[in-house]
């Protein structure tokens, strides 16, 4: 089939951008969005231009990568990393609008790549456990009640592709942080460092500049992974004690 | 590849690469968090929706008649006397209600203008597609929420000029607030005035109601449909909105008073 890409053109961080079209035939529907954009490049390098930079490295949809705003939704019509996106889900003749994903805290550095990078410190701010905990542990020695094993692990499948930011109409990432809080603040190994883990990254979240959530979960409509919003009320919840006990 | 300074941010490596400045210990940005200004949103919020539940209650008191709606309006300020002052109660609830008010607005502004500039905008614009400007399951009443909340912010002001101050009286002044009542609503504009108003108060409220408990951490459900606080957020709103409309709807179609 024929489309026509529109694709968001900036040369650097300094550099204004602007969209650009190109048309690109012989697009297969089994192609991932991805290839199709190899596909695209291939064309462009052979016409002696700019390829179109984008993100990308495992292509199965679970290192959180490839995150290209597509017709104005992040990753796309389908709910899906972009990279599990296929060309079935456009028809021929389509105009595809592709940008990067939006945010002040995720500066473009070139074409649709953007500095994630304040995911990386809002995870440096608490996302993690400090206590060894050595092998494996005895499977019943701590009990962990199965709903609270099966919340921690649905959480915990967050890949930080910055979705949830991209979708936001305030740019907040109040899904990824609370996806975070929650996942160890269910389980034992997280209990001791819980209260600074939510005052520590919710003050990172905001120094990153990103926007405050008005719980209209635009953001869980487009997550990859199915982040549900009661992960942000955990995190609200959390931040509330945390607060009334008033230790980081 | 040149890439400008300030103040709050640290550019290392030559790159692209930064990070955000801060001088303050976390526990005291947590404290001025967005998460805090939201939990102030709710409080306030919720403040305003119980003054709503009481001021629909003394709304409906115009069906009682007019010994019976002046009588509450009377009784309203001598409420609580000897131990209060005269309109004692109603200098509590004003005062608590205007904290409420001014809670409410400064965060609003503090994060709509925070948010603005979160969502990258630049000259108007965030993304260049046309398609799917709505979002995906965004609805009305959020995205009217700021601009909703605006429109109630100018009704009230009009509605304590009309209602309450008795400054300006369509229909004719008159110290029984019965007769005011009943003469602002016989008027066409004074009774639309008073349903877009409502309107835009139950979408505020359908939202906001929900918005609230979940900022204070009391969403468990993983979707909004599936969440009890919908329900809970729909039955307010009908409640409220529904309580409101009555007396005017009587006044003005059923001629209830004249």
């Amino acid at each position: 089939m024929r489309i026509f890409i529109r694709a968001w053109r900036q040369k650097n961080a300094e550099a204004e951008g602007k969209m650009v079209t190109y048309a690109l035939d012989g697009v297969s529907e089994h192609m991932s969005f991805l290839e199709m954009l190899d596909v695209l490049n291939e064309q462009l390098t052979f016409e002696g231009e700019d390829p179109i930079a984008f993100d990308s490295d495992c292509r199965e949809g679970i290192c959180g990568m490839c995150g290209i705003v597509i017709n104005g939704l992040a990753h796309g019509p389908e709910v899906t990393t972009t990279c599990q996106l296929h060309m079935r889900s456009f028809k021929d003749g389509d105009h595809i609008d592709i940008e990067p994903w939006r945010a002040k805290a995720f500066p473009v550095i070139k074409d649709l790549v953007v500095d994630r990078g304040a995911f990386d410190r809002i995870i440096q701010a608490g996302g993690y456990i400090s206590a060894p905990t050595g092998s494996a542990p005895e499977a019943n020695a701590a009990p962990v009640a199965k709903h609270d094993a099966d919340d921690a692990f649905s959480a915990a499948t967050c890949i930080a592709c910055g979705a949830c930011v991209a979708a936001c109409p305030n740019g907040s990432a109040m899904l990824f942080t609370a996806a975070k809080v929650t996942h160890l603040g269910l389980l034992p190994q997280g209990q001791p460092e819980r209260d600074s883990r939510v005052i520590n990254m919710v003050a990172q979240h905001d120094a990153e500049g990103f926007g405050g959530c008005t719980n209209i979960g635009e953001c869980t409509a487009s997550c990859p992974k199915g982040i549900p919003l009661s992960t942000i009320a955990r995190l609200n919840r959390d931040l509330l004690g945390a607060l009334s006990r008033g230790e980081a | 590849m040149k890439v400008s300074l300030s103040r709050t941010w640290r550019v290392s490596k030559g790159l692209a690469y930064r990070e955000p400045v801060v001088t303050l210990p976390a526990l005291k940005r947590a404290r001025r968090s967005t998460v805090v200004l939201k939990y102030t949103m709710a409080v306030s919020g919720l403040i305003m929706v119980g003054y709503l539940l009481l001021h629909m209650y003394g709304n409906l008191k115009v069906f009682a008649g007019q010994d019976g709606f002046d009588e509450y309006a009377h009784h309203l300020r001598t409420f609580g006397e000897p131990m209060l002052p005269h309109e004692g109660l109603l200098w509590i609830v004003r005062v608590v209600l205007l904290a409420a008010v001014v809670l409410h607005v400064y965060s609003a502004v503090r994060l709509a203008v925070r948010d603005r500039k979160a969502a990258g905008y630049k000259n108007g614009t965030r993304y260049h597609s046309k398609q799917n400007r709505r979002g995906v399951q965004r609805s009305y009443a959020t995205f009217t929420l700021r601009w909703g909340g605006l429109v109630i912010a100018l009704f009230i002001v009009y509605h304590l000029l009309h209602l309450t101050g008795n400054q300006i009286h369509p229909g004719g002044a008159s110290d029984s607030p019965y007769e005011r009542v009943v003469n602002g609503f016989e008027i066409w504009w004074v009774y639309l005035s008073y349903v877009v108003a409502m309107l835009a108060v139950g979408f505020h409220l359908w939202h906001g109601i929900w918005s609230a408990f979940t900022s204070l951490g009391q969403n468990r459900a993983d979707t909004r449909r599936g969440s009890r606080l919908t329900a809970l957020a729909w039955v307010l709103t009908l409640v409220i909105v529904v309580g409101f409309l009555l007396p005017p709807t009587a006044i003005f179609f059923f001629g209830l008073g004249s």
